[in-house]
């Protein structure tokens, strides 16, 4: 008999949520799935819940009063959204910078940028389900990034170091021989986490292929950080459109081939690796002097707009201002990152399981204090 | 999934793991063992000095959540501020700091402690007398270097952590 | 009648036997269970460069105990659609079976509570029942997320069954008999070093069968939020806690039993020999736990259908040769032999199989 070729069975999608409280979404951030056993099939993703209208109480605020406020925006990477903030203002000011603050917050950028990516690589592993023992250990050297910063800043989180036109203090005597002691230090710990799971075949099962971002949709949906360069564009803006000092070091752009969750694991591995690189030569290279210009305390730039912009941890972060002669900015937009960012996810989702939507979650580091402002 | 690496890829990090059983823990057992904090910690109050001040309120305008309440009154005979109310609401306040930068007298500081906690939010307003200098109630060195220097040393754990047992 | 059902030695009738072993039994599960509790958090916690619980108790050695007064004194929630007499039932469906593999397990030369003739047969059978609970535990508790957990922890399950049997039946082939008793005297070499294969399969298996990393996306914590047991609170929670660390227990002892010669051992008495190996065979638990991420579903599957299946039938074919033709030669000679034979199966599996599928058109 031949009925059994006539029977399809089909089971019904259903719409599952992950909702905004779940210990793997970073922050709250609700997805809503349709599932097809356990086949994704659409994917929209819900956020908003973190919504703190940063951008219009900063309308309220001496531009120097915002830069506490673009502490909490990204809050794993204050100190490059305080450098990009400051930026900005200086554009829009025409203010310049002694040497030793240009320095002083390349120094500081370096920095953030490994204690963010080891914030992003711990928890990419740890919701490839290795249970806190990466996460521990990254956290355990970000530790000695955090101690490195309160030494300079007092705090540990929110620092509010960069002013317009320089740093807020000088570094005491101690910071360079513990600077010095982490950067000889640390590829040796880096090293150990390589040994720990970069060649581990479940990591690689779990990763490899998985949530492929194509080169021409990263490029079409303007995304940008380890997640464009992780799938073959070579677009760094410390090498495309330098700020600050980047043009006098010498560092490599780390890129991927494919652009699944592992070669963006690596991307921000390696990336870790240059950014001691960097360090190193900018400890060298640092020259004595005044740490920050002589700027009035309420700064008032003349009328007009400016778009200053870095390339953070997550991708390139930027602050549009608009001025209109007054000690408020008239107007602050943030251009996040990883908002942007998550526009391509659907994409990269749909065809894939529930365990690897967790993964290729993980692994385009959101942050929700930047994605929701 | 090809089972690429044969095994070996899982046996390296089982190695790196064992490793760690002699290695000595880092934490800390917080009541009974405490880390030195920064010198220019910005901890959890605010230390003000009578004497120093004038009542000049750069620090209320300064400050961007507007925490700190300052009511004056002219003293004729001295001809300088009469300070009425100074007042700080450290529920309110995000300790930026931008207050003591601010600060043209250095009659404002950061305290140094951090365990500042209240069972009231009542209690976290700090009025003219539980804002004064005192045993429990150090300042810190933020942007005061005078200060700084005769605090204690940081404890850091790239000192504490050698990496072995 | 061949069925020694007591010991020669054994003072008193047949119920005092059964009374005192059945008392040794649930004593044995009941601390080893609190004792592997504190073994797994304190040496993960240390593999983790951290201190584990040090406050419950000197060296946090009343922790479990903490945790179990703590979860008996928690509210019983029961969810309002579900089916409140499979919601009562899974966690005791879940938790005999656990406790009743016991008693076969030789704790001491002659010393288990039924010297069964098909004791290993008996567990193996047993074990099975387990899942059930765990089923309808998923079932009852009205949940999408619950439910995900519970039909891939049955499909895994039965899936791992096949390969545990069959690197069983080659410790049996060797042994030449099913009773746990004498698979331990049969071992004058432990049997790890002439089927290392074996228990490699074995092992792999059980960590299955338990629901432990690598393979424990059943309670994924960072997926689907506990898997089967997202409904549960207060004592029920405890029972499945129980049968967690039960279902750990008990694989330990059966790999001590049948790969690592029990009891026997030089110099210490023979219990305290068997302590100290299924507290070694937990802490190789433990330490793989710590370290490896966690299998998706269908590798999962593919693992056990693709990878462990035929290996375990190739060791079987292997074994069974070695022992039919080569009946007088000492097992000796047999272990280099079954050391490379295990390299180059591993090696030739592991170039040729994809595991998994990819990205699935929607």
């Amino acid at each position: 008999m031949d009925t059994t070729k006539d029977i399809v069975v089909k089971a019904e999608p259903y719409v599952v949520n992950f909702g905004p409280a779940h210990p793997s979404t970073h922050g709250v951030f609700r997805m809503r799935m349709t599932l097809d056993g356990e086949v994704i099939v659409d994917m929209e993703p819900v956020f908003g819940y973190l919504h703190r209208g940063i951008e219009k109480l900063a309308e309220e605020r001496t531009y120097t009063g915002v830069i506490p406020l673009t502490d909490r925006l990204d809050y794993l990477a204050s100190m490059t959204n305080n450098l990009a903030y400051v930026l900005a203002v200086e554009k829009l000011a025409g203010i310049s910078v002694p040497e030793r603050a240009e320095y002083l917050r390349v120094v500081m950028a370096e920095l953030q940028r490994i204690a963010s990516h080891l914030i992003a690589v711990g928890s990419f592993l740890q919701d490839c389900g290795a249970f806190m023992t990466p996460l521990v250990y990254m956290l355990r050297e970000r530790e000695k990034i955090l101690d490195l910063f309160e030494m300079v800043c007092g705090q540990r989180l929110t620092y509010n170091y960069m002013r317009v036109g320089g740093v807020s203090q000088d570094i005491p005597e101690e910071f360079m021989p513990a600077l010095e002691k982490f950067v000889k230090e640390m590829p040796g710990w880096i090293d150990e986490y390589d040994r720990l799971l970069k060649e581990n075949e479940i990591l690689l099962a779990r990763a490899k292929g998985v949530g492929i971002l194509p080169k021409e949709l990263a490029i079409n949906a303007s995304a940008s950080g380890p997640v464009l360069r992780a799938s073959g564009v070579e677009w760094d803006i410390r090498r495309a459109d330098p700020y600050s000092i980047y043009d006098r070091f010498e560092f490599d752009i780390p890129t991927g081939s494919v652009g699944d969750c592992y070669d963006r694991y690596r991307v921000r591995v390696e990336e870790m690796r240059q950014s001691l690189r960097i360090l190193k030569q900018a400890m060298e290279q640092l020259p004595e002097g005044e740490v920050i210009s002589d700027v009035p305390h309420l700064v008032r730039p003349p009328i007009g707009e400016a778009y200053g912009h870095i390339e953070g941890p997550k991708g390139e972060l930027g602050f549009y201002l608009v001025s209109d002669n007054s000690i408020a900015p008239y107007r602050f937009h943030v251009r996040a990152p990883t908002f942007i960012n998550l526009t391509a996810l659907r994409d990269m989702m749909r065809g894939w399981k529930i365990a690897d939507a967790i993964i290729i979650f993980g692994s385009i580091d959101i942050c929700m204090g930047e994605v929701d402002r | 999934m090809k089972f690429e690496r044969y095994g070996i890829g899982i046996a390296k990090g089982l190695l790196v793991t064992i490793r760690h059983l002699l290695r000595r823990p880092i934490t800390t057992q917080y009541p009974e063992q405490r880390l030195n904090t920064s010198r220019r910690i910005r901890g959890n109050e605010l230390v003000w000095d009578r004497e120093k001040c004038t009542g000049c309120a750069t620090c209320a305008k300064t400050c961007p959540q507007g925490s700190i309440e300052i009511v004056t009154s002219v003293k004729v005979e001295e001809n300088k501020y009469r300070v009425e109310k100074f007042e700080v609401d450290t529920g309110y306040c995000i300790f930026c700091g931008l207050c003591v930068e601010a600060c043209p007298y250095e009659a404002l500081f950061m305290g140094y402690a951090y365990e500042r906690a209240r069972y009231r939010r009542g209690e976290l307003i700090l009025a003219k007398e539980d804002l004064l200098e005192s045993e429990e109630r150090k300042p810190s060195g933020y942007a005061r270097p005078k200060i700084a220097a005769t605090l204690p040393r940081q404890t850091l754990l790239l000192d504490r952590d050698r990496g072995k047992r | 009648m061949a069925m020694a059902v007591l010991p020669p030695d054994w003072p008193g009738g047949y119920w005092t036997h059964w009374v005192v072993f059945t008392v040794i039994i649930i004593a044995f599960v009941l601390l080893m269970f609190m004792a592997f509790v504190w073994i797994e958090r304190r040496a993960m916690a240390i593999m983790q460069a951290r201190l584990g619980p040090n406050r419950a108790g000197p060296f946090g050695l009343l922790q479990p105990v903490a945790d179990g007064l703590k979860v008996m004194l928690k509210e019983d929630i029961v969810p309002t659609k579900g089916d409140k007499l499979v919601h009562w039932l899974a966690p005791v469906v879940a938790v005999v079976p656990v406790l009743m593999i016991f008693a076969v397990v030789p704790f001491q030369g002659g010393a288990l509570l039924a010297d069964l003739n098909i004791g290993i047969l008996y567990v193996v059978a047993i074990s099975s029942v387990s899942v059930v609970g765990i089923f309808m535990a998923g079932w009852a508790s009205n949940s999408k997320y619950s439910l995900l957990g519970a039909m891939r922890s049955v499909a895994a399950v039965v899936s791992y069954e096949i390969p545990v049997v069959l690197s069983i039946v080659g410790v049996v082939l060797l042994a030449g008999s099913l009773s746990m008793q004498q698979i331990v005297l049969a071992q004058d070499i432990p049997f790890i070093l002439v089927q290392p294969l074996g228990f490699l399969l074995f092992f792999t298996g059980a960590l299955a069968e338990i629901n432990r990393a690598p393979f424990d996306l059943m309670e994924a914590d960072s997926e689907i939020v506990a898997g089967f047991h997202i409904e549960y609170s207060g004592m029920k929670f405890a029972l499945f806690y129980l049968v967690e660390y039960g279902e750990a227990l008990a694989i330990s002892a059966i790999a001590t039993t049948l790969f690592l010669s029990g009891w026997r051992g030089p110099l210490l008495p023979p219990w305290l020999w068997f302590l100290v190996k299924v507290i070694l065979v937990f802490f190789v638990i433990v330490w793989i736990r710590t370290t490896v991420p966690r299998l998706r579903i269908d590798q999962l599957m593919a693992l056990a259908w693709k990878f462990l299946f035929p290996l375990a039938l190739i060791n079987l074919l292997i074994t069974a040769v070695e022992i039919l033709a080569w009946p007088e030669v000492s097992l000796w000679v047999f272990v280099p032999v079954n050391f490379a034979v295990m390299i180059v199966l591993v090696l030739l599996w592991s170039k040729f199989f994809k595991l998994g599928w990819g990205k699935v058109e929607v």
